[in-house]
Parts: C-alpha cells; structure tokens; sequence
C-alpha cells in the first residue's frame, strides 16, 4: 500500500509540568512529508521530535493548530500507522511470533492466517528459527528487527520512526538502516524518521527537517537529491553531494545543538 | 547432584537433627517440661494415634480435608475478586481516588475479628472460614493487582495502542500480563494468610477441621496435640506453595532470570 501525505500545521503543544509551570514543547511546527517521501526529523536533545511523532499517531492531541495524514485530520490513534519506538516496546510476555503477529490479531484476522503473515515477516528480517523466543533472550539490535517486523505486518501507509536505532552499537546500526531502506522501497510507505544523526538522516532520507531547540521549531527544510538507490548506507557517506550537503545542513543544525548544549551545561552548573 | 548440593544437604539434615535431637534430650533430661513445650516423640506417637485411631471429631484425613477446603476455596475466592477489583480500579483513576479512603478504612480494621461475625451470621459450617480465608486473601492480591495494574510500561502501551488494540485487548493482552508478576509474588504469602484465615475460623466455633483440633488439644492439656496439628498445618503449606512456585515458573516464563534465581539454578 502506498503511502499518504502527512500535514503538520501551526502545530503548538504544552504540557503542565509537575509543579504547575506551563512548558511549550513544540511551537508553530510546519511542515508536510508527500505521500511515500522518507523525511528525516533531525535536532538537539529536547527539541520536542517525540512530542512532534506522538502528536502524527494520534497518542496525543495537539494544544493548537492541526496534523492531517491523508487529508484525514488526526483524532485517536491513526488508522494505517506504524510506530517503531525509542525504547523497547515489545510486550516481554509474548514471544517472537506474538509480538510481530500482534497487529493483525487486533485488526481481527484469523489466528492462523496471522501466525502465518507473522512467521513470513520474521523470516524476512532475518529472524528464522527464533520465533518461540522472549524478548529477554535476544540481543538488542534482534529486538529492533523484531519491531520492525511488528510494524510493517499491518501494511502502514505511515510509518513513525522515533530514533529506532539510536540504542544500537555503529555496525548494527548501519545494517539495520540498509534493511529498512529496502523493506521501504518496496512498499513505498511516508515515513516520518527522528534522529539526531545527522548522517543517517542525509543517508536515508529524502527530506530533512532541522528543528531549534525548546520550544521546538522548524527551523529550515532541506530536500535531499541523492538519487536513488542509494545502496549501503555506509558508502553513500563519501559521497561528494552527501559530503556538501552534511556540511550545509550542519552549519544550520550546529547553532542550536550548541544553544541546547550551552543551555543545559549551565543547568548543570547552578 | 554436584558436591555443593550435597554439602548443603548434608548441613541441612545435620542442623535438623540438632534440632529435633536437642528437644528431645532437654524434655527428656527434664531441663525444660515437657508438659509445657511437648516433646518430639510425644508429637510423633500423638501423630500416629490421629491417623490410626481417628480423633474426637471424626478421622483425621477428615479434618485436613476439611481445613483444606476451607483455605483453598477461601483462596480461590479471594484471589479472583482481588485480582479483578484490583485491575478495575488500577485502570480507572476516578474510582479508585472515590474508593481509596474505604479501602484503608477496612484494611486497617483487624480483619481476624470479621471472623467472629462470620460465625454468628453463617453458622458453623465452612462458609464462615471460607470467608475469613478469603477476605485475609483478598487485601493482599487486591493491592498487588492495583499496583501491577499501574505500573504498565507506558511504552509498552502506546505500542500496543498503535498496532491498534482496543481497549479490551489492551487489558488482556497488557494489564493483565504486567499485573501478574505482582499478583504471583502476591499468591506466596496469600496461602499462608488462607490457612490463617480457616484455622482462626475453626477456632472460633467448627465441627470439623484443624484449627478444632488445636483448641481441643489445648483444652486438654495436650501440647503434643497441638504441635502435632501445626506440624501437619505447615506441611501442608508446604506443599501448596511448591505448586504456586510450579505455576509460576510456567506464567512467568517470559521473565529474565535475575541474577540471585541464576545463581541458584
């Protein structure tokens, strides 16, 4: 299935914090992925990129403004999306083929037929043989594929990325970029990816939005022209345009990393 | 069985024999009265004399099984209304804050007293026992349930709330499998405080069963008696917590193994 276009406009959100202050984590954020773009989400630490994908999946309504995903404004969680989290997400109490079948047993597909998908999905990330496993009894980069899987089973028209991989050592972390990128190619869905790597953002994605730091704000949108297919991401990384547009984007993102670094380096010191 | 195991073993049986030995010789030498503390052989023949020879109330298999009933039905009871009222009100915030001030109202009541009550109002059957039991049951599994009802990864949630689970799906296919490591660790003490609960029952005012026994015993000046009866009271816990300790291992299989249960497996 193909993917939609997500809208995201004037979009404001706060939150109460413990102690009663008002605290404005994203403000006036703009900004559209077209129907089957991979945009990258780059910016410092805090500058609301979760807050901005919780708002997309419809886990959490937005103070102003509107986010619309194929036209259709957000209201509860969003019908065709998939969400690979931050943290491990995987229910611990079920095993490798319940996990990734989860989805379609809560869409009401047959058992059989949902197993069936389910062990299809987990040979092709490479997890054959270890279906009747805990989460517990694999290894970190293992448990992403399984989310994977466990995302992609439903067929999303939108898939939300929240830093997937930013728990995992480089080399993991390179392969795993490579497979999505070639599970995404085939089926084409919008994906809305966060990161604060600036290299895998270029690497991967077709657009990148550099966002300032608290309250979160778009601060410019870069278009990435790497044609594709771009082939292993750590090679795309000598590449000449990919070396001019890291030094561009950088320029940009470096300010509010260092705002953001600045910022809590004297919170630290008082 | 490696040479550590049978070490420990070896130790074990030796410090019983301490024991057990050392009760004998000091009731026997007269150095502390049997008459107060009872004495092993004395418990051991007072056994065999229930088994071959029945007690004042029936046979003695009949009185365990009676005691029995009582705890595992006063169990069963409590543990499935506590598991229930404790995922209800961990999942809804408004009831839980209207019911909280009741809920330590009657937790701080001692509950043992409730049994008296239950006597005069439901005779002196089971029924009574089975509702001490389970009340005592209750309170534990209650707020173990709660606890593991809102403890749930929120990660773990919005996971599952994105592929698309309703709400009924989320309680079953979250809360309640979040909720049961508490509820399980919760089950341990839960038989003991059931026993608890049928013999106190017994004592009360019963037909039938241990905790009758015991008082009997007591009556009569019988200490052997009533040690013999507590004896058989922690065998047979004994023996329900090694099929909870079962249970567990299979429920709770999805768990990492923490580093003391490594240790000793």
């Amino acid at each position: 299935m193909a993917g939609t276009a997500i809208e995201i406009t004037d979009v404001t959100k706060r939150f109460l914090t413990p102690s009663g202050e008002v605290f404005t984590a994203i403000r006036d954020v703009t900004f559209t992925v077209e129907p089957g773009q991979f945009c990258a989400v780059v910016g410092p630490t805090g500058c609301g990129k979760s807050t901005t994908l919780s708002l997309v999946s419809g886990l959490d309504r937005p103070s102003e403004g509107t986010v619309a995903v194929g036209g259709q404004p957000v209201e509860g969680i969003t019908d065709g999306v998939g969400f690979m989290f931050q943290a491990d997400a995987l229910l611990p109490w079920k095993t490798v083929l319940q996990n990734v079948a989860l989805g379609l047993v809560f869409r009401k597909v047959g058992k059989k037929e949902a197993l069936e998908r389910a062990r299809d999905w987990i040979r092709r990330v490479g997890l054959a043989g270890f279906e009747d496993r805990y989460p517990h009894q694999l290894s970190g980069g293992m448990r992403k594929r399984v989310a994977m899987a466990a995302a992609w089973i439903t067929e999303p028209r939108v898939l939300l990325m929240d830093e997937p991989f930013g728990a995992l050592d480089v080399q993991t972390k390179a392969i795993m970029s490579t497979e999505l990128v070639q599970l995404w190619e085939a089926s084409r869905p919008s994906v809305l990816f966060i990161t604060h790597d600036l290299e895998e953002a270029i690497a991967l994605a077709d657009r990148v939005v550099v966002m300032t730091s608290s309250p979160g704000a778009v601060k410019q949108v870069f278009d990435i022209d790497i044609p594709r297919p771009r082939g292993s991401v750590q090679e795309i990384r000598f590449g000449d345009r990919f070396l001019e547009l890291h030094h561009e984007i950088w320029a940009t993102l470096r300010d509010e990393v260092e705002r953001a670094y600045a910022r809590t380096a004297v919170g630290a010191a008082a | 069985m490696n040479r550590r195991t049978s070490q420990v073993w070896g130790a074990r049986a030796a410090l019983a024999v301490l024991i057990i030995g050392g009760w004998q010789l000091a009731t026997s030498a007269g150095w502390v009265d049997k008459f107060f503390y009872a004495q092993p052989s004395g418990i051991w023949n007072r056994l065999w004399d229930y088994f071959e020879n029945g007690t004042e109330f029936g046979s003695y298999p009949q009185q365990i099984q009676t005691t029995m009933q009582e705890a595992l039905y006063g169990f069963l009871l409590g543990t499935a209304v506590g598991i229930v009222v404790g995922v209800a009100l961990g999942l809804n915030r408004f009831l839980a804050q209207v019911l909280d001030p009741f809920i330590k109202v009657v937790n701080a009541i001692p509950r043992i007293v409730l049994g008296a009550i239950f006597v005069v109002a439901f005779g002196v059957g089971i029924t009574p026992k089975v509702l001490l039991a389970a009340v005592l049951v209750f309170f534990i599994v209650f707020f173990n349930a709660f606890q593991g009802a809102r403890e749930v990864d929120r990660n773990v949630l919005n996971n599952a709330k994105v592929l698309g689970a309703s709400r009924w799906d989320v309680i079953r296919h979250v809360t309640l499998p979040s909720a049961m490591t508490w509820i399980i660790a919760s089950l341990h003490s839960a038989f003991g405080f059931a026993i608890v609960g049928a013999v106190v029952g017994e004592v009360l005012g019963a037909q039938h069963g241990l905790g009758l026994l015991i008082k009997s015993a007591q009556g009569n000046f019988d200490p052997d008696g009533v040690f013999a009866n507590m004896f058989v009271i922690a065998a047979l816990v004994l023996v329900v917590e090694f099929v909870i300790e079962r249970l567990e291992r299979r429920l709770l299989a999805w768990r990492p193994k923490t580093q003391a249960e490594s240790v000793l497996v």
